[in-house]
Formats: structure tokens, C-alpha cells, sequence
């Protein structure tokens, strides 16, 4: 599976959208993404890419392309 | 059989003291063991005991529990290893003080560094494992000073009174993931902290003890045991005084 793809699994499983939501949504956009959603969410991330996030850059994460910035860190070396 | 039969278990500050012998009882119920310390090589005599008398999968693990990205790559490495994450004993620790008027700011960050946000900071990374397999035991170290209070140790017993607070806040928050948060608080026990505190001054507190002898680690590792084991299933958010009936 491409990482955009998994990448997009996570939020559409843990927050139960569709892929036409995910462009442009932000934390607190929607109910299912508040904070223990979020914590949802990054275990998601966590799990399918095998990483484990800095506590900085989980509170950091806060939009749909914000998160693929900060997976694309180095240090996380995700390629979108 | 024993109570511990491939619990894979993280003791931090394993290298003396209760640390130590609290391996040494894991070790002997059946743990898979992370221990840790941060003095390279400073495990290894414990290891080889370990390895010897009770045939233990055991993996030294050397970093400062301060630095969160070495407390990172630290979880990461039991991750990688064995998948999971079982038991996580918060042990490492400092007792470090100073009257009323002489308490530095160093002093205060050293103490408040280690004892405090270094477990706050392994409680979130143990919850990274735990939450997934939705089950855990966190296990921390208070004091009976952090409950009670003390004359000349303030910053400590400020510091153990803050772990006794965020393992009930920790017990609340993570008991619907299946994960445990329980914390014991010593008495006089018989480490080399204590030693160091000069013979006069301990029977001076002994007579303090109603129970009339000092604790010695196995006492607390006991109670490790049974926190870590399945016997306390239904125990969170308990902090379980080991005092001999101590007043301080």
C-alpha cells in the first residue's frame, strides 16, 4: 500500500469520513477529531508506518497537510 | 510457574538498590526484562546473575530517562524486540535536598527533572505500546515523605508527592485502555540512599518504625511483583504505603 494511501486510511478509519473530506481538514474541524481522537489518530499513524511520534510534533499536528509535513521529517522518513 | 511468565517488563534505574532487586524478583517469576540505567556497563554484573541463575531474556538498555528522545528510542527498542510492552516500573530516581533558603534553582530542575517529568514522559511512551494491546501495568515510585511530608526534604518529598498525584491522574485516564497505574510508597529502606544519610541518623528514624527494623528492597519488590502480576487486575490508581508502619 502507497504511504498517501495509508496515510489516508487512518483518518478516514479513526474519524469514519470519506476521502473527499480530508483536504484541507483541521484539527477540531469535525467531532470525531478532537483531542481523543487525535490521540486515535496518531496511533493509527503510528501503527501503520511504524514510527513513534515526538510528543512535539503530536501537539504540532494540526491539519491533514500539516501531518504529511511532519511525517516527511527525517527522522519519521515517510515519502509522499 | 511464575507470576510474571513472559511479561515482558521495563524497570528504569535498575542498576542498585530497589532497582535492582526488583529485577532480581521479576527475573525469578518469569519476566522478559528491559533494564535500564545510565551508566554504560554499570548492568552488567546484574545481567550476568540474571542470565545465570534464572536463565532471563534480558536486555540492558543505556540512556538518561530525562532525554526524551533516548526515553524514545528506549520504548522503540522493547517495541522491536518483543512487540509489546507488559509492565513499566518507574524506578529511577534522586534524592537530592536542602533547607528552607538553600534550595537552588539547579536543585529544584535536577530533582523535579528525574523524578517527575522523566516519568510523565515514560508513562506516554508506555501508553503507545500498552493502549494497542490494551493492557499494561505502570507501576511508580513515591515516598512516604511525598505523602506525609518532611523536615529538610522538601523538593524531594514535593517531587514523590507529585508522582503519588499523577498516578491517580494517569489510573483515571488510561484505565479504559486496560492499563493500570498503581504507585508504593517506601519507608526507610535499607539502599545505599539511605546509607548515605550516616548510621546516627538511621536509628534515630528507626525509632520512628513501629514495625522496629528497617525495609530492606525485597520488601518493595514483593509488592512490585504482586502490581505488576495479574494478581492485581482489578487494582489502579492505588498508592500502597511500604513503611513497617512508619510516621515521619
Amino acid at each position: 500500500m502507497a504511504n498517501l494511501e495509508k496515510y489516508n486510511n487512518a483518518f478516514i478509519e479513526t474519524f469514519e469520513i470519506t476521502e473527499d473530506k480530508l483536504a484541507g481538514l483541521k484539527y477540531q474541524d469535525i467531532e470525531a477529531w478532537d483531542s481523543v481522537g487525535h490521540m486515535g489518530l496518531i496511533a493509527a499513524l503510528e501503527e501503520a508506518f511504524d514510527i513513534m511520534m515526538d510528543t512535539d510534533d503530536i501537539i504540532d499536528f494540526s491539519s491533514y497537510e500539516k501531518g504529511k509535513e511532519i511525517l516527511s521529517k527525517s527522522e519519521y522518513g515517510v515519502e509522499f | 510457574m511464575g507470576l510474571l511468565d513472559s511479561k515482558v517488563c521495563l524497570i528504569t534505574g535498575a542498576g542498585r538498590g530497589i532497582g535492582r532487586e526488583t529485577a532480581r524478583r521479576f527475573a525469578e517469576e518469569g519476566a522478559i526484562l528491559y533494564v535500564t540505567d545510565y551508566l554504560e556497563g554499570s548492568l552488567d554484573p546484574l545481567i550476568g546473575e540474571l542470565k545465570e541463575k534464572y536463565h532471563t531474556d534480558v536486555t540492558p538498555l543505556y540512556f538518561d530517562v530525562t532525554e526524551e528522545s533516548a526515553a524514545k528510542a528506549a520504548i522503540m527498542s522493547v517495541k522491536k524486540g518483543h512487540g509489546r510492552l507488559d509492565v513499566l516500573v518507574n524506578n529511577a530516581g534522586i534524592m537530592r535536598d536542602n533547607v528552607i533558603g538553600m534550595i537552588g534553582q539547579k536543585l529544584l530542575h535536577d530533582v523535579f527533572d528525574i523524578n517527575v517529568f522523566a516519568v510523565i514522559n515514560m508513562i506516554q511512551l508506555a501508553n503507545k505500546l500498552m493502549s494497542r494491546q490494551r493492557s499494561g501495568s505502570i507501576i511508580n515510585i513515591s515516598s512516604i515523605v511525598g505523602l506525609e511530608g518532611a523536615a529538610g526534604q522538601l523538593v524531594y518529598s514535593a517531587s514523590k508527592g507529585a508522582v503519588a498525584a499523577l498516578t491517580k491522574a494517569a489510573a483515571k485516564e488510561l484505565a479504559p485502555n486496560g492499563i493500570r497505574v498503581n504507585a508504593v510508597a517506601p519507608g526507610l529502606i535499607n539502599t545505599g540512599l539511605l546509607q548515605a544519610i550516616g548510621e546516627n541518623k538511621i536509628q534515630e528514624n528507626l525509632k520512628n518504625v513501629k514495625m522496629g527494623r528497617l525495609g530492606e528492597p525485597i520488601d518493595v519488590a514483593n509488592v512490585l511483583v504482586f502490581l505488576a502480576s495479574d494478581l492485581s487486575g482489578y487494582v489502579t490508581g492505588e498508592i500502597i504505603g511500604i513503611d513497617g508502619e512508619a510516621t515521619v
